[in-house]
């Protein structure tokens, strides 16, 4: 403990450092805006920005990339509380209560509870990371190959479990995103696969074009030629602050959110999603009054807001101890530490105090900002929402078109993304998540090359992934969630992934 | 319908993974991986048309917004043709003053500022201050 604080004060003198608050405090203001932005969430936002983060060093890069993430989640909730648009799919839950709260009166209130909602949250589970982190990867140095192709192929698996609608689909989509990630060089005996004589491919797909593809581009494609948002509401200041019974209403909560974020944002899959959801649920069985959900309820706003800012906290547990990101945002921000020259992984705190610890530590002091940015900003935000959507789709594209090119200076990604974009649309229209492809061509190099060392380790016998305690367990694991995935297409009922994809839907009819 | 895609595309995969040495078990080769990965999708696209009956069929999906998309996709493909041959300035002013007067409809003269401004303001933010190249074209523009 002693040393966890000594490495946190080290942190703090990184992260209030003049330049490193700066660059928490400029990722925080683009992240709202990326947030506030319908059709730009905050995966497609760091990957656009990244070309952006270039000039500046490993630590001061991170620590911007971080604060674009949580801003973008903050950022989300306005969208969701005065249009009742999700700014980024983690707020659809935000949507009902917020807007219907919105409605009668008590946006301000409502943006009020899910700042300091967010803030307790973002705050807290930051300090779980700090805590389960170190241990976590000094545990993960007894992996070996075998340990590493489990752990991937389970995170791929529960991604799969845990997303919306059919486990089915989703594990087609991860099929398919490993499929993409093999394109290229093999590492192994340098032999170029399906690259068609394209120089670019060489290297293979990289992850930016994918995910502004299928999250940026697919998303201007169904939504551009949609009629006109609503109108936005505008809270007055006055209006801002909760009422004591707003308040008494949404202390539990908010800590209930903030514990299940943390707890599922641990775990592979879209877990900021997943934990608005499963806090929604959660708040409407404890409530008392349950029939005030859907119509203004303050735990609907607090819960879900909460439990989404912890899972962006519990995300980067994975990936910062064990290199292994547990979804698409996590894969992207992993995909950005190794451009800055970092490898996350069990040796990252040993190696790299200063990084790992500065960029906890301004994770705290981003926490604060985006208190202070969000309640008196909110109206400045909002007034980006009053651009006809008809003029801001041709913007947000233009910034895809800048961004997916200048990563590597190549038309080639320009065309992936394209590619990527009509891909994503379609899937979208037949009802696929596209999050698995993102997950599955940044794990793909991974998991064949763990699977490849396990093979040359045991002479040719898959029985290694079964003498081995740790893989065999997380095997087993994988093995338990597929039967679990099969269970309602024996029993032909709803699970809780086929309610969340109705839920889902219904939202967007609405 | 999506079911047959993904088997389609397995079956190219496979045949593609012929000019690739598959190793064995002991050292897989490079077509090691991406044949299992495509024989995997080759199953999952085949209990997806076995159970075919839960997905939405292609045509009782709404695509009332297909122009637009259109649009976007050919103005995205000029871009990404343009981009290196008339530099980003001019090809990202291009294409937004043609979002925004043709396929929006908005008056000529805010299409053009707003399109000109844009494609200049974003090359002096990201290529002059943040130093990220973006390309210049032929011309240099």
């Amino acid at each position: 403990m002693a040393e966890t604080l000594h490495n946190l004060v080290l942190g703090f003198s990184i992260a209030l450092s003049p330049p490193i608050l700066l660059y928490a405090f400029v990722g925080c203001v683009v992240g709202t805006l990326v947030g506030v932005l319908p059709g730009v969430g905050p995966l497609a936002g760091i990957s656009l920005l990244l070309p952006a983060t270039f000039g500046l060093d490993a630590t001061r890069a991170i620590v911007m990339l971080a604060g674009i993430y949580y801003g973008a989640m903050y950022g989300g909730s306005t969208t969701s509380i005065l249009m009742r648009i999700p700014g980024e799919a983690a707020s659809v839950m935000t949507c009902i209560d917020g807007y219907a709260m919105a409605r009668k009166g008590r946006a301000g209130a409502a943006l009020a509870i899910a700042a300091v909602g967010s803030y307790v949250a973002g705050t807290a589970s930051v300090v779980g990371l700090m805590l389960l982190a170190p241990p976590l990867a000094l545990f993960a140095l007894r992996f070996g190959p075998p340990e590493y192709f489990a752990l991937l192929v389970l995170g791929l698996l529960v991604l799969a479990y845990m997303s919306s609608g059919s486990m089915l689909r989703a594990l087609a989509m991860a099929t398919l995103g490993l499929l993409l990630g093999m394109i290229g060089i093999d590492q192994m005996t340098g032999y170029f696969r399906y690259s068609y004589g394209v120089v670019e491919l060489g290297d293979g797909i990289g992850v930016v074009p994918v995910a502004v593809g299928l999250f940026g581009l697919a998303e201007i494609l169904a939504t551009a030629g949609l009629p006109t948002p609503p109108q936005v509401l505008r809270p007055a200041l006055r209006e801002l602050l909760p009422t004591r019974q707003e308040w008494r209403d949404s202390a539990w909560p908010i800590a209930r959110g903030t514990v299940l974020g943390f707890l599922i944002g641990i775990v592979p899959g879209s877990a900021h999603i997943i934990s608005s959801f499963v806090s929604y649920g959660v708040e409407r069985r404890l409530s008392k009054r349950p029939e005030e959900f859907g119509q203004g309820a303050v735990a609907g706003v607090a819960g879900p807001e909460s439990a989404n800012n912890s899972a962006t906290s519990g995300a980067f547990v994975p990936m910062l101890a064990l290199g292994v990101p547990s979804g698409p945002i996590p894969a992207v921000m992993l995909a950005a530490m190794m451009v800055h020259g970092v490898s996350p992984g069990p040796l990252l705190i040993r190696e790299q105090p200063g990084l790992f610890w500065g960029f906890i530590a301004s994770m705290y002091v981003g926490n604060v900002v985006l208190l202070i940015l969000n309640l008196p900003l909110v109206g400045v935000f909002v007034n980006i929402l009053r651009v006809p959507y008809p003029i801001l789709y041709p913007s947000i594209l233009a910034f895809c078109i800048l961004g997916v090119y200048a990563v590597n200076g190549s038309v080639v990604d320009v065309w992936i993304m394209l590619l990527m974009g009509a891909l994503g649309y379609l899937l979208r229209k037949l009802g696929f998540e596209t999050a698995p492809i993102v997950l599955g061509v940044v794990l793909a190099p991974m998991i064949e090359m763990a699977l490849r060392q396990s093979l040359a380790m045991s002479d040719g016998q898959y029985a290694i992934f079964l003498t081995r305690p740790i893989s065999a367990t997380l095997l087993g694991v994988g093995l338990v969630l597929i039967t679990l995935g099969l269970k309602p297409l024996v029993t032909r009922s709803l699970d809780w992934r086929a309610r969340l994809a109705l839920a889902e839907k219904g939202d967007e009819q609405r | 319908m999506a079911g047959a895609a993904l088997v389609a595309l397995a079956l190219v995969v496979l045949w593609e993974s012929r000019a690739l040495p598959l190793g064995s078990l002991r050292n897989p080769g490079p077509a090691y991986m991406p044949v299992a990965l495509a024989l995997a999708l080759l199953g999952f696209g085949a209990l997806l048309i076995a159970l075919g009956k839960r997905t939405p069929d292609v045509s009782s999906v709404g695509w009332t917004e297909w122009r637009h998309a259109v649009a976007i996709f050919g103005v995205c493909a000029f871009a990404a043709l343009a981009l290196e041959r008339l530099g980003f300035r001019v090809t990202i002013a291009l294409s937004l003053a043609f979002l925004l007067r043709v396929v929006e409809r908005k008056g000529a003269s805010f299409s053009l500022v707003l399109s000109i401004a844009f494609a200049a303001g974003a090359f002096l933010l990201f290529d002059t201050l943040l130093r990220v190249p973006l390309p210049r074209g032929a011309l240099g523009l």
